[in-house]
């Protein structure tokens, strides 16, 4: 029997405009004994909330999650969670920290102490007992987090993002010493769920990777990973499944259940500003060839996760091409990073307008209205019918950033206003 | 390093507010009707030695007061501040009932309270004691408790998740985590309450209630005598006493008491200097304490662990639903009557009286005002000078709180001596009085905006080379601005309050008073006329309620969205 199972789990929270959002939808997934799984996807896809609704601290809209069998209710009895800030408390020093969920236990004092101890050695903290944690480093918190987490010996240990804090070469010293214990089972733990945005953090510890889905998050693919420890990252079996999950991720839609063309500003804007499009459309330009973008993105020194909005964006506007995982500048693309300030403001004007129907929008009420002024309200009220509200004024904000950068229109931050350029008198510019 | 309480956000008036204010008029009656019984009550009267001999005893008794009452304030805050954020349907209406009482002003309690207590404590000086240490804590509790509120209701979401995740129980996630978190808040707002109680020690230690006197040994009535009987010698020699009282107090107190606080600190960063204190280490590095404290952690430890066993605290379901509105009804009824009560004895003031109360409260809103603006006219200046020179600062910061923390009432004697021959010389000493109260909360606020501008802005503006009137429009002004309200939120509260203590002065055996709203509610308790007393009480209440929310709360939300950092 499946240690965690997850059955037809749908989160919809309810926002204060009274808009429900599906954060995610129809989620089956099951942990089993020896196993450790990863959770993979964009933000945005509802990775936290899925550990959490497992965890018991979210409750579900729809759908259950068991324990051993047992439906939960309330905090899942047989788990532990790192959390990715670590989420220790400042005032307590770190055997303390590690021992409070063995107090609330009711684990006697004396015994309480050795196992706290016994873990803090495990772990690699030994002589910061009585350190607090503002003294520690990232890392070192860090592993104050999983010390706490272990030493109640939990069942199932959940771990949401728990390297994603830290710089390159201590996450990697981490993940290595929780794989060692992992292993070689010098900890009780039966079966691990990791929530990560980095798919080689994911093929690198897990057995099985979970790709979602975002808007709502749902899951688009279980891949295995049959490799024993310890892999290698440059193995060609190792990169050939990083671009498999890749294509996987932001490749065209496995399903085609969405429309082909989205409906009127039914689609969110890829949260980017612009100078950040014409700087990534010019690198792809300069290379000459298709390009894998897993490289791309660590060329760059970038998370995945940071660049996919960027892709997102130039490839919204047409000028570049992603197939299968690669990524290719278009012929628009290829003049757009060769044009000077002015022809990219006039391409780019084109491009939004023949792509982007909710700034195509804006300019159309403009035109129309006599004084070519609008309340910015006007359009956040129209965009909270598709999105929250949080959401609905980042859109506005991409919408205005993008639509100042083409010149089609004029933003006035004080009134709040967006407008036609030649109306305003020359006395009143600052 | 200061604490800054954020303003709630709520503007509009709902339905909960009109509850409130029923409740309020509720509460009002039920305090000033204790006093109807007042004539039957025996009067306890002490006499006050000017001896300089009696200092040091008087000293002590009115730091035992304080204490006592700060304790009472404690507890209360915690309890208030736990159930308040924990009861979502408490929560709402606690919090505007706190919102009001904190401008209710501190004399408007004492009649009701001190002869309730006299009631039940005819004999001796026990009801009056207790009486004068339940004013003080009317006059400190409330914004620690806000603070204790704010803090446990905005626990950082990764904290609260641990806490479930790792199963505390409600006393332990009370104890780990909850109360740590609000420490920070709590130790500022001490000290500001405290600083508070100085101020209102004079009134609380002697007063009288219609043709009766009360007295307690005290440094307050010393010096309030010393004031009567105009004995400069004696106003120095008290006010000596006072300050130095304070300065120990801050050092061998609070001084330590907010370099322990930082401890409690969420951010993981440290930025800007860190409050240290010299007795705080060989506090710790003493082998008696640290041994002491582990006992007391150990016996904690016992108590939690009794608790700690999972089905106990398992919640049981209310079995008797229809009991929570029998309960509703009852308190409701009451309410309802008691409102209606207080209504009744409101109605009693005649009309020309209303008029007289409303012109009052113009002239006290009159001086307030001023005193507020020149408050703000020479702390600005001040405050960014020294927040936006760290070395300044250092040296500056605990001078400005030693003076802050003497209480004006008690140089108001001094004041009085000097102006009252003027034409209109109270009125001046009247706002001189607020002023001195309240700009301090100004300065602080100031101070902590300027020092609060990143220095990377700082640098962009000597680079543009922007320079006087258009560095203060485009850098100083927008950053200082939320402060600014914030502090002035508090000083208008202040400045209402301390009109009661100012408009209505007993000076070498004389009675002199202004026209204003503070000068009849004195009054009006001084000759035991609880209609006018209550008349007033409520006008004042709803005219600070009101500028709080249409004027401070509105303003201040205008400057935290345009210029917040």
């Amino acid at each position: 029997m499946a240690i965690i199972e997850v059955k037809n789990l749908t989160i919809i929270f309810d926002m204060p405009n009274n808009t429900r959002i599906t954060v995610i939808e129809d989620i089956n997934l099951s942990l089993e004994e020896g196993e450790f799984v990863a959770i993979l996807g964009p933000s945005g896809a509802g990775k936290s909330t899925i550990v959490r609704a497992i965890a018991g601290l979210i409750k579900p809209t729809h759908g259950e999650v068991l324990y051993r069998g047992k439906l939960v209710e309330g905090v899942n009895p047989g788990i532990s969670m790192v959390f990715q800030t670590a989420a220790l408390f400042p005032w307590l020093t770190v055997l303390e920290n590690v021992e409070i969920g063995l107090k609330a236990k009711g684990v006697p004092p004396k015994e309480r102490r050795e196992r706290a101890l016994r873990m803090i050695d495990l772990i690699g903290l030994d002589g910061f007992e009585s350190a607090y944690p503002k003294e520690l480093s990232g890392g070192m918190r860090q592993r104050v987090g999983f010390a706490r987490a272990l030493v109640v010996e939990p069942e199932v240990l959940l771990m949401d993002e728990p390297f994603s804090g830290l710089d390159v070469l201590t996450a990697e010293n981490l993940r290595n010493d929780l794989l060692e214990l992992w292993i070689e089972k010098r900890i009780p733990t039966k079966t691990i769920l990791l929530i990560t945005h980095s798919i080689e953090e994911a093929i690198y510890l897990s057995d099985r990777v979970i790709v979602l889905d975002k808007n709502p998050g749902r899951i688009k693919q279980e891949i295995y990973v049959n490799m024993p420890h310890w892999r290698d990252r440059e193995s060609e079996e190792f990169v050939r499944l990083v671009d498999r999950i890749y294509s996987i991720m932001m490749g065209k839609p496995i399903t085609t259940t969405k429309p082909p063309r989205p409906e009127r500003y039914g689609t969110p804007l890829p949260h980017v500003r612009v100078g950040a499009i014409a700087g990534f459309v010019e690198l792809i330009a300069e290379l000459e060839r298709k390009e894998d973008i897993y490289k791309i993105a660590e060329d760059l020194n970038m998370d995945l996760a940071d660049i996919q909005p960027v892709i997102e964006a130039s490839e919204l506007l047409k000028f570049i091409d992603t197939t299968g995982g690669d990524i290719s500048v278009t012929e628009i693309g290829r003049v757009f990073a060769e044009a000077d300030v002015l022809e990219k403001k006039e391409i780019f004007r084109k491009q939004i307008l023949a792509n982007v129907p909710f700034i195509q929008q804006i300019v159309q009420v403009l035109q129309n209205k006599s004084n070519h002024r609008m309340p910015i309200e006007f359009f956040i009220e129209l965009l909270e019918t598709k999105f929250s509200t949080s959401e609905a004024q980042a859109q506005m904000e991409i919408a205005i950033d993008w639509g100042r950068y083409a010149e089609l229109f004029a933003y006035d931050e004080d009134s709040k206003e967006v407008y036609l350029e030649e109306e305003v008198p020359e006395g009143e510019k600052v | 390093m200061i604490y800054r309480a954020i303003p709630l956000r709520r503007v509009k008036i709902s339905i909960i507010d009109v509850g409130i204010i029923l409740f309020f008029f509720a509460f009002i009656y039920g305090i000033i009707s204790t006093a109807k019984d007042w004539k039957e009550i025996p009067t306890y009267t002490l006499n006050i030695s000017l001896s300089p001999r009696n200092l040091p005893l008087y000293a002590w008794f009115s730091l035992l007061r304080q204490f006592l009452a700060y304790i009472l304030s404690l507890l209360f805050s915690i309890s208030y501040g736990y159930i308040a954020s924990h009861n979502k349907t408490l929560e709402p209406f606690m919090i505007s009932l706190l919102d009001i009482l904190q401008s209710v002003p501190v004399l408007s309690f004492m009649p009701g309270v001190i002869l309730g207590l006299i009631a039940i404590f005819p004999h001796g000086r026990i009801g009056v004691e207790l009486g004068s240490i339940v004013l003080i804590f009317t006059g400190q509790v409330w914004n620690m408790a806000f603070s204790v509120y704010g803090s446990m209701s905005s626990l950082p979401r990764d904290l609260k998740e641990a806490s479930e995740i790792f199963n505390l129980t409600p006393f332990q996630k009370f104890l780990y985590v909850e109360l740590p978190y609000s420490i920070i808040g709590l130790v500022w707002n001490s000290m500001m309450s405290v600083a508070g109680g100085w101020f209102f020690l004079m009134a609380c230690e002697m007063f009288t209630l219609g043709e009766r006197d009360f007295r307690l040994p005290g440094l307050g009535s010393y010096l309030q005598l010393a004031a009567i009987e105009g004995n400069t010698k004696a106003i120095l020699l008290g006010l000596g006493t006072m300050i130095a009282l304070i300065v120990l107090i801050d050092q061998l107190v609070w001084r330590p008491l907010t370099a322990w606080a930082q401890k409690f600190k969420v951010e993981l960063t440290t930025r800007g200097p860190v409050p240290t204190s010299t007795i705080l280490t060989i506090l710790q590095r003493s082998t008696i304490l640290t041994k002491f404290s582990e006992k007391i952690n150990e016996f904690i430890e016992k108590i939690t662990g009794k608790f700690s066993k999972r089905e106990q605290v398992e919640r049981k379901v209310n079995p008797f639903p229809i009991l929570k509105f029998i309960l509703l009804g009852v308190f409701l009824t009451v309410i309802g009557y008691a409102s209606t009560r207080l209504i009744f004895l409101i109605s009693r003031v005649p009309v020309h009286m209303w008029g007289d109360i409303i012109v009052s409260d113009l002239f006290t809103l009159l001086r307030v005002s001023t005193a507020v603006v020149l408050s703000i006219a020479w702390t600005l200046p001040l405050g960014v000078f020294i927040g936006m020179n760290p070395r300044i600062s250092v040296v500056m910061q605990p001078i400005v709180q030693i003076l802050a923390s003497i209480p004006a009432t008690a140089v108001f004697p001094i004041i009085l001596m000097w102006l009252i021959s003027l034409k209109g010389g109270l009125s001046i000493a009247s706002i001189l009085l607020m002023l001195l109260g309240t700009q301090w909360y100004i300065l602080f606020n100031v101070i902590a905006g300027a020092m609060s501008i990143p220095a990377d802005l700082k640098e962009a503006a000597e680079i543009f080379q922007l320079k006087g009137l258009e560095k203060w429009r485009r850098l100083i002004i927008p950053a200082v601005l939320p402060y600014l309200v914030t502090g002035a939120i508090t000083a208008t509260g202040g400045a209402w309050n301390a009109s009661i203590v100012s408009e209505y002065v007993h000076f070498r055996g004389k009675i002199l008073m202004v026209r204003g709203l503070g000068a009849l509610i004195s009054n009006s308790a001084d000759k035991g006329d609880l209609s006018l007393l209550a008349a007033s009480t409520i006008m004042m209440i709803i005219t600070v309620t009101l500028i709080n929310r249409f004027f401070w709360r509105r303003l201040y939300w205008l400057a935290e969205e345009h210029y917040s950092l």
